[in-house]
């Protein structure tokens, strides 16, 4: 055990502490799940990749870093820690990216991931179904293959599917054979969200805005050359984007660190109020508590894989870790507010242009998305823990 | 940056947990917990024979020298067996005192060697503790004055047994007189001792509570597995898994924060208080937690005197207040993340 960081790692992060500094935009952009907050985003996720900060862990050749998972830690460390805006792209960065790097053709990779990492190419995911939510493998949405081979026929329905309304493709789960069932006969396709035959309906969330959208394909024709992995092997695949999902990267501790940061802040200067309930005290502590625990576990865990060993059930800890920690902070910054916790950014009065409220909202989708927790409080047990099904 | 342990301090820790499992296997708990004095001569002969009785003192007087980072996983292991001896508080929180003596002080390379022999039982007295843990059958204690230090003898203090619900714990009012003869360290010396002691005591008592933890954990996953109501086993139903799961998880986040805070005390940084005291916690609710939830899914078999889960859940109870309840320990973080100016956040989890 060695926790300093080497002279290399400390001047990556000074580097990156440097552009930050340089380059964050001087005004906090508009939400992502807004038109004008989308694009906003795309500029600045396409000033990080001309920088090569947009995804630091990829390879130089596809426009990252080459960096290892301690330097992006690093990054993500000095990222949240500047305040910078939510990454907008991070489904198809993050859950399709690796994805491709392990399953895609060199064509595939060419095509699709310097235009993701720049985000002139952004991506939402199109997993679940009406009928297909915690049961992801009752999959019916089918794509067969026509008689000459060269596309495939989509029909179906996707819905859940983040910031569709505003994207420009989506990668999803597709019933390939119309004979089969549960996980077998699944192919993993990358659609356009242009193509004839799509239909994007928006779904307003919680917070009135156009966070998600389902959408319906009619007769849509994709490419075979758009198809990840072989035939057949979709749920394969997708597992292995699913368990990226689950694990570390979609999820960097650095982001509940500076929640964290920012509850103990809130509590400081709204102590004589906050104190008559003395329970925040504790919570606010337990932001702290917890939020480190969650850094230490990663460092621990990018430290084990370092050494070979393999992320596994114990993923699906760090799902309900994360996410319950998450809606405990924002539960505790909206008691410390009080009456002003309701306030929205369009409020005069609103404390910090409501960030808390934006956040409690989203806080909110943390058990449930991504597989619920009840999800996986059975993955651990059973896989984990080796309890029958 | 690199935090994980070697192979070799895994591989050690694997043949303590070996030995343990046949030398603190819970028939031999049972018979401890009913002998009069609660602890065995022979079990002691064999843990000194094994060497473990020699781990943290220093090479030159006999010992292995290991450091607080590796005792970490050592203290998981002794709460994992709920080891009904007494081996940190000489081996590793005493041993760490009289180390940090000036060398040449009065006895102090004796007291090391013997410890490392095993024919010494040294019990602690640090204030945070009313009551003394194996005062009776120490043959020398470390009680507090004020900030001074003093080693006292068995025959010169007065013992008042206070029995606990952890047959295995044999606590102690202790009652003595300082003199001038037991002193050992006083005044800026005597102060950075103790409070040295107190972080290692803590951190002796969390590593063990998140042993506990695993232990209950496996306990009850065995149980779960082989009790079967309505035709199936109960640990098939999900009210039974997640209330388990919760459990893991609870473990799976204490770890890191145990080890994170072991490498702060061996390196003497800074901030190492708060990071001490938050193991401390994040053990303690996850040996609570597997109390709870493990007596819950043993059913009315948890209840029982017969069921071994009893010898862990009493174990994991005590130890949570024992080296500063959570009071004492929330106080510490609080201090530690409230003060102006504090260093919070990213990219401060390993540098202030």
């Amino acid at each position: 055990m060695d926790l300093a960081y080497t002279p290399r790692q400390k001047a990556f992060r000074e580097e990156v502490r440097a552009w930050l500094a340089a380059n964050l935009p001087r005004e906090p952009l508009a939400s992502y799940d807004t038109r004008e907050g989308f694009e906003q985003h795309r500029e600045w996720e396409s000033k990080l990749f001309d920088a090569r900060l947009s995804m630091v862990i990829w390879p130089e050749a596809l426009g990252g870093r080459g960096c290892d998972l301690i330097e992006w830690l690093i990054f993500e460390e000095e990222y949240y820690g500047a305040g910078a805006p939510m990454r907008v792209n991070q489904n198809g960065q993050l859950l399709l990216g690796p994805t491709l790097i392990e399953f895609g053709t060199e064509e595939q990779k060419a095509r699709f991931l310097p235009r993701m990492a720049s985000s002139e190419d952004m991506w939402a995911q199109g997993w679940s179904e009406p009928n297909a939510g915690s049961d992801m493998a009752a999959i019916t949405s089918k794509a067969i293959l026509s008689a000459d081979g060269t596309h495939y026929v989509v029909n179906g329905q996707k819905t859940w599917s983040t910031r569709a309304s505003f994207a420009d493709w989506l990668f999803g789960l597709f019933r390939s054979d119309p004979g089969s069932s549960r996980h077998h006969g699944l192919s993993y396709l990358a659609v356009p969200l242009d193509a004839p035959g799509v239909t994007i309906r928006p779904i307003q969330a919680l917070n009135g805005k156009q966070a998600f959208a389902e959408i319906f394909f009619d007769d849509v024709k994709v490419p075979v050359e758009n198809r990840i992995g072989d035939e057949g092997q979709g749920w394969h695949v997708a597992m292995a984007t699913a368990g990226f999902e689950r694990g570390l990267l979609l999820r960097s501790p650095a982001r509940f660190q500076y929640t964290a940061r920012k509850l103990v802040e809130l509590y400081k200067a709204n102590r004589e109020l906050a104190d008559r309930d003395p329970s925040i005290r504790d919570a606010v502590i337990e932001a702290w508590t917890g939020t480190e625990a969650y850094a230490l576990s990663a460092y621990h865990t990018v430290g084990r894989l370092a050494k070979g060993a393999r992320i596994g059930a114990e993923a699906s800890t760090n799902k309900i870790y994360w996410s319950e920690l998450d809606l405990k902070m924002h539960e505790t910054a909206m008691r410390i507010l009080g009456p002003f916790a309701e306030l929205t950014g369009d409020a005069p009065e609103a404390v910090e242009a409501a960030r808390w409220l934006d956040g409690f909202l989203f806080a909110q989708a943390g058990p449930i998305y991504a597989g619920t927790n009840e999800i996986q409080r059975n993955i651990i047990a059973e896989r984990m823990l080796g309890l029958p099904k | 940056m690199d935090f994980t342990f070697t192979d070799d301090q895994l591989t050690f820790r694997e043949a303590v947990s070996r030995f343990l499992m046949t030398e603190a296997a819970p028939e031999r708990l049972r018979e401890i917990w009913d002998t009069d004095t609660g602890r065995s001569p022979e079990l002691r002969k064999n843990i000194a024979e094994q060497g473990l009785t020699a781990l943290s003192v220093p090479e030159d007087c006999g010992g292995l020298g290991m450091d607080d980072v590796a005792w970490a996983l050592m203290t998981q292991e002794l709460g994992y067996y709920a080891l009904p001896d007494s081996l940190a508080d000489a081996a590793y929180v005493a041993a760490g005192l009289i180390t940090a003596l000036p060398a040449g002080t009065a006895s102090r390379e004796e007291w090391l060697s013997r410890i490392a022999e095993g024919s010494i039982r040294i019990a602690v007295g640090h204030p945070v503790n009313p009551l003394v843990a194996d005062a009776n059958p120490a043959n020398l204690l470390l009680l507090a004055d004020g900030d001074a230090v003093h080693a006292v003898p068995r025959e010169q203090v007065e013992v008042e047994a206070n029995p606990s619900i952890d047959l295995s714990r044999r606590l102690a009012r202790v009652r003595w007189t300082p003199a001038a003869a037991t002193l050992i360290a006083d005044g800026e010396s005597g102060r950075a001792l103790w409070a040295q002691t107190l972080n290692r005591g803590v951190l002796s008592a969390a590593g063990q509570l998140l042993g506990l933890a695993q232990r209950m954990l496996d306990l009850s996953v065995d149980y779960v597995a082989q009790r079967k109501q309505f035709g199936k086993s109960i640990g098939s139903f999900q009210a039974v898994k997640h209330h388990l799961a919760d459990v893991a998880t609870k473990i799976e986040f204490a770890k890191p924060v145990l080890y994170r805070a072991a490498y702060a005390l061996a390196h003497g940084e800074a901030g190492v208080d708060a990071r001490v005291s938050h193991a401390k916690l994040a053990c303690g609710e996850a040996a609570w937690l597997a109390a709870r939830h493990g007596i819950q899914v043993h059913g009315a078999m948890g209840y029982t005197w017969e069921v071994d889960l009893q010898m862990f859940m009493k174990r994991a109870w005590a130890l949570d207040a024992s080296w500063g309840d959570r009071g004492f320990h929330k106080a510490r973080v609080a201090d530690a993340i409230l003060v102006e100016g504090a260093a919070l956040g990213p990219g401060h989890t390993f540098e202030e």
